[in-house]
């Protein structure tokens, strides 16, 4: 297995530019997920690693090794398309081994590596039924080991999962993050999914129109998100955004939000008077008549244990991750307080992230 | 709008027995969600009480007055499709007026514009009245499909997955809009999913629906707090309920009869091990921002549970594990009523 290194990466179609300067390193064994929108170069930066697409300008580099312009059979890596495309006339052994087939590999030492792989994804004793009797989730199985079969580098995959209805997805998200814990197999997903994303990545690139908005974990991404962007595409309900006019002060605990003032996280830069955004999840949001901010409830969602309410007020509709055991009318006024650890504050001219002291340290944010 | 009954109906298509003895009462005013998955019976249930089939058994009442031979259009009834079939010839407004210029109905055509601007108001489409239905946005068409429904006044609005081709974010604020409206209206909803968010945020109540049979009936609450059988616990709350054999736990007291008990992952909690008998090891932490979704291994059976994302908890790490409101169920999968103490 491998680590994969991108620098400088770009793409360009005529005059449209896919992927701008991409950089990124994808350490051996991670399970890295690149997430964004259709259209923001995720599935262009993965042909280009798999070598179906060549490079406008910048470097691929598969340990240590320079492959930027080698043809994609000779870079040792395996795509994996929709997980369905299986071939229906040959049984689980003959899919799973067909790759090993092409190649010219020995029959004996053909047969062992099939086995093999049929151990790890657990579908041993399917090894001589047709294709077209299984199961969903065994077909997804079969079709991932003709990937693993081959003993590759890296794997690539495209919205493997994106055809499935959202039950099985989350069954098979659970699957292939198993699978991957125990072949440690260097990983690059493709998704717009941010749930997906979420739950098996170990590394996360957030891209949006050709530019990588953010890298980091799941859980950093989504406490310090770096940009406006990536804090709406994160989360569901996604983030709030409250516009307000203020200067800031490196040290300040509080933000003036019109006449009010907010406490949030210190900050650490300094700026002069302009219009900022508080950023605040539903899951920050509590209810508290003492609150000076007020608002109408507008709708409540339960969801069992929790509750999504959306509150019209002066900054638009916001919307709060309640236990559903707070007792909540239609058109009913609430006053709307903010757990101030979980604040962000962006620049509302770049969208980006203004630096807190939830950047500095590694736990709350 | 109208109280619409259904009594001991049954469909039959061959050998398939589409939909088994179903009483359903919808109250005026009230948003009822059938839940299911495909071949449930749902639209089939749609179907009959719409007359686009007839039941082999039972009777169908709409305010009062037994429409079980009607045909399907002396029953007054308006039908939202999962496809938005607009006419992509005809503007917003003509889309919106074609049902009430039915020759039929014959309503003037001041009284027809009046309905229609009011309708548009409603969904907020007011702005879009002149444009071609097909210069729209996928939640601007479907909600011109529902607006064709709502420029009726019928006794009931029937549903069928109106929002399921629709993208996440559109789909959340549809729901909200469609539940809205239904306020406002006071209409009274009869809508097909087999989405458990949607039937969870939408309705006054939901009808979970299996193999054609109406297992439970209740307000969203009642159905997630207090399932009255194993299907209907795990149809309800993401991720899925745990269900543990009653053998795995002989230290937890349970109800005799008990066979199996269901967890849900809120009401497993993690504690530091403290003497008790109930210890797992961490497999793996999913990080979903606002929550963690911990998989954990207990005596050979995986479990999920909800945890704060900011606990430190890693892979490999033994915990104690403690049960919160645990759901007894016996052998049939009937829920066991939990000793009182």
């Amino acid at each position: 297995m491998a680590q994969i290194r991108v620098e400088n990466l770009r793409k360009s179609f005529d005059q449209f530019t896919a992927v701008h300067d991409s950089n990124f390193t994808i350490e051996n064994g991670t399970f890295f997920a690149l997430l964004g929108p259709s259209g923001c170069g995720k599935t262009t930066t993965l042909r280009m690693l798999a070598g179906l697409e060549l490079p406008t300008d910048g470097r691929i580099l598969l340990d240590g090794e320079d492959v930027t312009f080698r043809r994609a059979a000779a870079r040792d890596i395996a795509f994996v398309f929709q997980l369905f495309a299986l071939y229906p006339h040959m049984n689980v052994e003959q899919n799973i081994g067909f790759p090993l087939k092409c190649q010219g590999m020995a029959r004996r030492e053909a047969r062992e590596r099939v086995v093999e792989t049929a151990r790890l994804l657990r579908i041993e004793h399917l090894l001589s039924h047709k294709t077209s009797k299984l199961s969903g989730g065994d077909r997804q199985r079969v079709a991932l080991g003709r990937a693993m079969v081959r003993r590759p580098k890296a794997f690539l995959m495209d919205e493997p999962l994106g055809a499935l209805d959202a039950e099985f997805r989350q069954l098979m998200c659970g699957e292939l993050r198993d699978l991957h814990d125990r072949i440690s197999a260097t990983t690059i997903y493709v998704t717009h999914d941010q749930h997906e994303a979420m739950s098996m990545a170990d590394s996360i690139a957030v891209m949006d129109s050709g530019r990588i908005e953010q890298i980091g974990s799941p859980q950093a991404i989504y406490d310090r998100p770096a940009s406006m962007f990536v804090a709406d595409f994160i989360g569901s309900p996604p983030m709030n955004f409250l516009h307000f006019e203020a200067g800031l002060q490196s040290g300040d605990r509080a933000v003036k939000f019109r006449d009010v003032s907010v406490a949030v996280p210190e900050i650490r830069e300094q700026r002069s008077v302009g219009p900022l955004v508080l950023g605040v999840r539903p899951e920050h949001i509590l209810f508290s008549d003492t609150a000076p901010m007020r608002g109408r409830v507008f709708g409540a969602e339960y969801l069992g244990t929790t509750q999504i309410v959306t509150v019209e007020t002066e900054q638009g509709r916001i919307k709060a991750r309640l236990s559903s055991r707070v007792p909540v009318q239609v058109g009913e006024t609430v006053g709307l307080a903010f757990r101030p650890d979980g604040l962000a504050l962006f620049d509302a001219r770049t969208g980006l992230a203004i630096r807190t002291a939830s950047h500095g340290s590694n736990g709350h944010g | 709008m109208a109280k619409v009954v259904l009594r001991h109906v049954n469909k039959r298509f061959g050998h398939i027995e589409a939909v088994r003895n179903l009483s359903l009462v919808i109250n005026d005013g009230e948003f009822v969600v059938l839940l299911g998955p495909s071949g449930a019976g749902k639209t089939t249930t749609l179907r009959l009480i719409t007359g686009l089939e007839t039941p082999d058994e039972g009777s169908i009442s709409i305010d009062g007055r037994d429409v079980t031979r009607d045909s399907p259009g002396a029953r007054d009834i308006a039908f939202v499709f999962q496809q938005y079939s607009l006419y992509p010839h005809l503007t917003v407004y003509d889309n919106l007026a074609f049902p009430l210029r039915s020759p039929a109905r014959r309503v003037p055509e001041a009284a027809i514009r009046k309905r229609v601007e009011q309708t548009a108001e409603l969904l907020h489409i007011a702005s879009k009245l002149g444009n071609r239905a097909t210069r729209l946005s996928g939640g601007e068409m479907q909600r011109v499909a529902i607006g064709r429904a709502l420029v009726r006044d019928p006794s009931i609005y029937l549903m069928d997955e109106p929002l399921s081709s629709l993208d996440a974010k559109l789909r959340a604020e549809l729901r909200l809009e469609l539940k809205r409206i239904q306020v406002e209206l006071g209409a009274t909803i009869l809508y097909v999913t087999h989405d458990q968010v949607e039937a969870m945020t939408m309705a006054s109540r939901i009808g979970v629906i299996k193999d054609g049979e109406l297992l439970q009936l209740g307000t969203p609450r009642e159905i997630y707090e207090d399932p009255g059988d194993r299907y209907v616990a795990g149809r309800l709350g993401t991720p899925q309920i745990n269900f543990l054999p009653a053998s795995l736990v002989p230290e937890v007291t349970k109800p005799s009869g008990t066979e199996t008990i269901g967890v849900r992952t809120e009401h497993l909690r993690i504690v530091k091990a403290n003497g008790g008998g109930l210890i797992g090891r961490v497999h793996r932490i999913e990080h979903l921002g606002d929550q963690n979704h911990v998989h954990l291994e207990y005596r050979g059976q995986m479990l999920v549970i909800l945890a704060d994302p900011h606990k430190p908890l890693e892979a490999g790490q033994a915990v104690e594990l403690q049960l919160v409101q645990p759901l007894y169920f016996d052998a049939a999968g009937r829920r066991v009523a939990a000793t009182i103490h």
